[in-house]
């Protein structure tokens, strides 16, 4: 991803809001006249030629036109060896991420490793130190479960001064996928766990050797070795051949392209869970081991960075909600900048830890207004306001920002962050 | 990796041999019992768990044999981690590395400065990460001496030991750290009203 890429994108939204302006004096009638007249050739040129043969390619890729849709890097960091990119939700349908839009953050880049050589070790507090090749993994009872992956930093942007300026940026460390694995308790089992041991050492084998602390308790319930992601194999990005899988946990939990746990009787105190990912308070004090990530919920239709297109009638509003505490509950719309609120449709029963897809189908009259999410989870949690966040935590929070995000809904129908500067 | 050997345990042998005279003389299993606890995997050689087990506990256990000095520390920074975090670890905008020094008293300010000085509450992590993960361009080339010395460095910087120091297995964990009670184990706080206003709701705290 380059930065003329980057920039592309955004021309394309500008082009957009410029033929909105363009329609702004006109009627609705009008417009669609407009709009009727660009459809092309009664008989599309689609049936008057053959079309492409199998395998053109092997691997397939999204149609030429999706070319926009795309990860993009943050513009934050120094080096793009220790960094990140956000998922386009503004583009995805449903609850399912695409293993090449799936958000990135590494430590010290992507590495590159021949499932043949790699191997994962077990030791420390247990019975029978064991190392696994990938054929030993793939030979144990695997399952397949969905669920999201949240980084802790996503929505950083928005407890501070500069808050984003689309909803890639401002929520895109989310992903949600098909996972497939072996139980991490199944390897546990095998290597016989001590009783004085309550926390395991979780280590990656890239440049930066990323290390976190796992308690016990999660390792012993719902935590996956896993090595498939939407039916394939991992990708180099998310820790191919194999990586751990903490559902609900903050991202950099998860440690990709796994090599080592180690039992231990206590936390093991690592950069990644010291001086890094702790939530420093006003009072100077810090929340360490701060691991669920809480209820959250977004419209990714119509977001900011976009437009609605075609002027005033249905809108159909879309997004999502999930939560690491479990299951959502429902889901709460607001079109009137949050005076009031109308629980949304949810597509199906929502699972846990993973992706909800909400939708209501709203008539927009044409005049400014703000519209908002809210989700309330299983637990009763209820997604809080920015305003009951930051008075909780002050600014230099940083991580697990998971407020209520408000669109604004210019007259031209541009989406802009309500909290945005000149939204 | 050829030069770390593993071996099959004599326990695990002899599961896979029972498992494979079973299912040579009669029918195949299947189901829960299908796998059992010992038949796969190896056990790791000890120069493989030595060679693997490389993360230092914040008690000190697990550190190597091995010293450094601050003046050591000086010279390794300079040529190997000055060009990321600046001279004397001063950071700054654009650098590649963190701000290593300073930021006493900042972090109840609203804008808080987090260093090893101001923040880190172990020492040991200093040797633990900065022996995997450092230099950024070449992880794990520091000797043990050299990644002692770097941490009495830093340290030195910190105002946390003084010129003379020498850091080795015994003095790095006895070190302490400013912030060493700065930190409260928790998972994430609920900050959760119990009802979601559905009608006359307080509006979002958005400008109009």
């Amino acid at each position: 991803m380059t930065k003329a890429e980057d920039v592309g994108g955004i021309d394309r939204g500008r082009r957009r809001l410029i033929a909105g302006a363009a329609l702004g004096g006109s009627s609705v009638l009008m417009a669609r006249t407009a709009m009727a007249q660009a459809a092309g050739p009664l008989v599309p040129q689609s049936m008057l030629e053959q079309g492409q043969p199998v395998v053109t390619p092997p691997y397939g890729v999204p149609s030429k036109f999706e070319k926009d849709v795309v990860r993009r890097p943050t513009d934050g960091t120094p080096t793009d060896l220790s960094s990140w990119s956000f998922t386009p939700l503004q583009d995805l349908h449903g609850i399912i991420t695409p293993n090449g839009l799936f958000y990135e953050r590494h430590h010290n880049g992507v590495p590159t490793i021949d499932p043949d050589q790699h191997k994962l070790m077990i030791h420390g507090l247990v019975e029978r130190p064991l190392v696994f090749t990938m054929n030993d993994l793939m030979r144990f009872p695997a399952v397949s479960v969905i669920h999201f992956l949240e980084c802790s930093g996503n929505s950083l942007s928005e407890y501070g001064s500069k808050p984003a300026a689309n909803v890639q940026t401002s929520h895109g460390l989310l992903s949600c996928v098909e996972w497939t694995g072996v139980r991490l308790s199944t390897l546990l089992d095998a290597v016989g766990v001590k009783p004085e041991g309550k926390w395991i050492l979780a280590e990656g084998a890239d440049a930066a050797a990323m290390t976190r602390s796992i308690p016990m308790e999660k390792a012993l319930d719902d935590a996956l070795i896993a090595f498939g992601q939407n039916g394939e194999a991992l990708r180099p990005e998310q820790g191919y051949p194999v990586r751990l899988l903490l559902p609900g946990f903050e991202g950099n939990m998860s440690i990709k392209w796994l090599r080592r746990l180690k039992v231990g009787d206590q936390p093991f105190m690592t950069r990644e869970e010291t001086s890094k990912y702790t939530d420093l308070m006003p009072d100077g004090k810090a929340r360490q081991f701060t691991f669920t990530m809480q209820a959250k919920s977004v419209i990714t239709s119509p977001a900011a960075g976009g437009m609605i297109e075609g002027g005033p009638g249905p809108v159909q509003i879309s997004g999502i909600a999930w939560s690491g505490a479990g299951r959502v509950k429902k889901v709460d719309v607001s079109v009137d900048g949050g005076r009031s609120w109308s629980e949304a449709t949810l597509d199906g029963e929502p699972l846990p830890k993973a992706l909800t897809r909400f939708r209501l189908p709203w008539r927009w009259d044409g005049s400014p207004t703000v519209i908002a999410s809210r989700v309330t989870d299983e637990t009763g949690y209820v997604q809080p306001t920015r305003k009951d966040l930051i008075s909780e935590r002050g600014n230099a929070y940083t991580y697990h920002y998971n407020a209520i995000a408000p669109w604004k809904i210019g007259q031209n129908g541009e989406v802009t962050n309500a909290y945005a500067a000149g939204a | 990796m050829p030069m770390l050997q593993e071996h099959k345990t004599a326990a695990a042998l002899a599961a896979v041999f029972l498992a494979a005279s079973t299912a040579a003389g009669f029918a195949q299993s299947a189901g829960k019992e299908g796998v059992t606890k010992t038949e796969l995997g190896s056990t790791p050689s000890d120069d493989m768990m030595k060679a693997w087990n490389i993360d230092i506990a914040p008690d000190g256990r697990n550190l190597p044999d091995g010293s450094g000095s601050v003046s050591q520390g000086q010279e390794i920074f300079a040529s190997t981690c000055a060009a990321c975090h600046g001279e004397k670890g001063e950071g700054g905008e654009g650098m590649i590395g963190g701000r290593l020094v300073g930021g006493k008293d900042t972090l109840a300010t609203g804008k808080p400065v987090k260093t090893v000085g101001s923040y880190w509450p172990y020492a040991t992590t200093l040797y633990d990460y900065v022996h995997r993960a450092m230099p950024f361009n070449a992880p794990q080339s520091l000797t043990p001496d050299q990644v002692y010395a770097v941490s009495a460095y830093v340290l030195n910087l910190n105002g946390i030991v003084p010129d003379d120091a020498v850091m080795d297995k015994e003095t790095l964990a006895k070190v302490e750290m400013p912030n060493r009670d700065g930190f409260v184990q928790m998972d994430t706080k609920t900050l959760a009203k119990t009802t979601a206003c559905m009608k006359d709701c307080t509006p979002l705290d958005v400008s109009k």
